[in-house]
């Protein structure tokens, strides 16, 4: 299907797998984010063996692959900033700081999940890091990050809302509602696309003319930028600058964070419910790998070698076992949560 | 005492709550406008200010989300629909978003939003300009439903509804604006002991109904008892969460139940409170069989005749009461 290229390379796999451009100054946040990173992928990987092996069972949307969004992106942000996710959002929860046993504990269902295991996987919270709520209505937290963003501005400090979404959710009808809302009242939201490409097993190019979504920001009248989304440094500078701009004066920006999935809509596997040329593409798209395009430029500057990197998977593998064995322990919600929940309790 | 309309109540209500509760804002369609909302926000902007009371475009699934994410850090936002055809637009947010936040995310998150929605129907105004649909919205837990059949209830649940820490879909009816009573100052209610509450007592029939139906059992209740007939009338006011216990005792007394509902009859809140007496009053107590009085199950229609035959009248509860209380003219059979 012939369809307008907007994101020229961004979008062709065979592009941008070279070492990334590293600032000149300002770098020493870099190792963290590949820790950072590393620690998204690593607990992802573990709970896709942990979904095969049926041990866990709720509906479980990978990010690996996209780590360097929602890394790139929290690098800007402050507690008291407030963000939300979608259904793929693990990799936003972790880049946060968010607990690694309460997440464990919440896809497992426990009691000690980050929502008590009311919500699992798909409905994440951590709001000592600024993350208000994660949901599976496509495009559904939009909205309400706008209006989080409302609440910013009223407030007057300087906080913004982060609203993370995919392509899909760009064609859902309250995305340009909310833009519409957002730049009428100038309410300082950032709206991230994260652009992997897929609408559960919908290429781009099977759903929309174009294949950049910034160009309705544009209509909207949001600024917007579009970037590789595996590249974390890009993708923070835009962001920081964005934010920045945010604080001083109230306003919504849009950021196009060009990515790839490399797992299915749903669930482990690589291969499940994708459709169009989908096999050969992963291949090459796995060489514009944001870790390790993360990883050789820091070898490249002198600030990381093959021990340094094996040092901190060894790390993040025992954290992420550790708090699985004892998210596995944890008790389950008690019986009478079931309906003790639904309201709050009264005065 | 001077007389308070309901309309003039739940202006009273928003100048209550944004004058004690600097959390408070709302925001909707038309609410610059002297004809959206009829009298219940007149210039409600001018004292206290556009940023307070804010009019938006039309769009209402993002007003509704921006009203819950606001509600989510620390506002109380009160979102007006000024009619319920229209909410249906945000229905998302209000159903699978608001009702279930607290829920999904661990029971300890509150969720301060209020939703109120105006049913405005009559005048020829058709099937898209007349619906109801509070028994839809009844039906999903996390969601409380709250209707206002008189004046001080406009004001003190509606006060009550945005004090709430719970999503509140508050439903008030044009056709009640004009109805009037002694009000007294304004109340902070606590939402979650609030509920159905008996407002005429009498032995041979159980009246139930809420908002404009309660309004309608009231004042056949009161034509009734001239001909002999007493009721019970219950103002159910809360139909979500819904403690029946009043009806339930209610209807054991008298073994006679007529709900009257101005929604349709299948799957109805009417059919929910014959279930709730069919479930919990034992046979034996029954004098007759329940019966409910609603709207017939077709859209609104336009013409006058058939408009005029659709909505339920005071005649019709009178008529339905009688029968079901065994009177036959002014005879008891």
């Amino acid at each position: 299907m012939e369809i307008s290229a907007d994101l020229g390379t961004l979008a062709d796999s065979r592009q941008h797998h070279a070492p990334l451009e590293l600032p000149k100054q300002n770098r020493s946040w870099l190792p963290g984010a590949l820790r950072r990173m590393v620690l998204i992928r690593t607990a992802e990987d573990h709970i896709g063996q942990m979904v095969t092996a049926g041990k866990i069972r709720c509906p479980c949307h990978l990010a690996i692959g996209q780590e360097a969004v929602a890394v790139g992106v929290s690098k800007s942000l402050r507690p008291t900033d407030r963000i939300f996710g979608a259904h793929r959002s693990h990799s936003h929860y972790l880049a946060l700081g968010g607990s690694l046993r309460a997440l464990m504990a919440e896809v497992l269902g426990k009691d000690t999940g980050a929502s008590r295991g009311m919500g699992g996987s798909m409905h994440l919270i951590d709001l000592e890091h600024g993350l208000r709520g994660t949901v599976p209505i496509v495009g559904s937290t939009i909205p309400i990050a706008t209006g989080a963003a409302l609440a910013a501005k009223m407030d007057g400090k300087g906080d913004i809302a982060v609203s993370y979404f995919g392509d899909g959710a760009t064609e859902e009808g309250v995305f340009h509602e909310s833009m519409n809302l957002a730049a009428t009242l100038r309410l300082p939201v950032l709206f991230v696309c994260e652009n992997n490409l897929f609408s559960s097993h919908l290429h781009i190019s099977l759903r929309q003319p174009r294949d950049s979504v910034a160009r309705y920001a544009t209509a909207h009248d949001i600024p917007a930028v579009r970037v590789d989304g595996n590249d974390v440094v890009a993708v923070a500078s835009a962001a920081d600058e964005a934010i920045e701009r945010m604080r001083r004066e109230p306003g919504p920006f849009f950021i196009e964070a060009v990515t790839y999935r490399w797992r299915g809509h749903v669930g482990p596997r690589d291969d499940e419910d994708v459709g169009v040329r989908r096999k050969d593409d992963l291949v090459v798209w796995r060489k514009r790998d944001p870790v390790q395009r993360l990883y050789e430029a820091l070898r490249e500057a002198g600030d990381a070698d093959s021990a340094s990197l094996e040092l901190i998977e060894r790390e993040v593998l025992a954290e992420v076992a550790f708090a699985w064995a004892q998210a596995e322990q944890d008790p389950f919600p008690p019986p009478e949560s079931l309906l003790s929940r639904v309201y709050g309790r009264p005065s | 005492m001077a007389l308070t309309s309901y309309g003039v109540a739940i202006r009273e209500g928003f100048e209550h709550l944004l004058s004690y509760h600097p959390k408070v804002f709302t925001i909707g369609q038309g609410l610059w406008s002297p004809w959206y909302v009829g009298n219940t926000m007149t210039d409600l902007e001018q004292q206290f200010g556009k940023a307070r009371v804010i009019d938006t475009p039309v769009s209402e699934l993002a007003t509704t989300g921006a009203a819950l994410g606001a509600a989510l850090c620390g506002y109380r936002p009160i979102v007006i629909h000024p009619r319920v055809d229209f909410m249906l637009l945000a229905v998302d947010q209000l159903v699978t978003q608001a009702a279930k936040w607290r829920y999904m995310f661990g029971g300890d998150v509150a969720v301060p939003l209020t939703v109120r929605a105006i049913i405005n129907r009559g005048g020829e105004q058709g099937a898209q300009h007349s619906q109801a649909l509070h028994s839809w919205f009844a039906h999903i837990p996390g969601l409380r439903v709250v209707m206002p059949a008189s004046a001080r209830d406009a004001r003190d649940l509606l006060i009550a509804s945005v004090l709430c820490d719970d999503p509140v879909l508050y439903v008030d009816d044009r056709w009640l604006y004009g109805i009037e009573e002694e009000i007294g100052p304004p109340v902070e209610l606590d939402l979650a002991w609030e509920g159905p509450k008996l407002t005429r007592s009498g032995g041979d029939l159980t009246l139930v109904g809420a908002g404009h139906s309660a309004w309608l059992c009231s004042e056949a209740a009161r034509a009734l008892a001239e001909d002999g007939v007493s009721c019970d009338v219950i103002d159910v006011r809360v139909l979500n969460p819904f403690d029946a216990t009043l009806i339930l005792d209610s209807v054991k007394r008298t073994g006679r139940l007529l709900a009257v509902d101005g929604d349709w009859a299948t799957c109805g809140f009417a059919a929910e409170i014959l279930a709730r007496v069919a479930e919990e009053v034992p046979p034996s107590l029954l004098r007759a069989p329940s019966r409910r009085l609603t709207l017939p199950d077709a859209p609104a229609p336009t013409s006058g005749p058939l408009e005029r035959s659709y909505y339920t009248t005071v005649g019709d509860v009178i008529a339905a009461a009688r029968q079901i209380a065994g009177v036959r003219g002014d005879s008891w059979e």
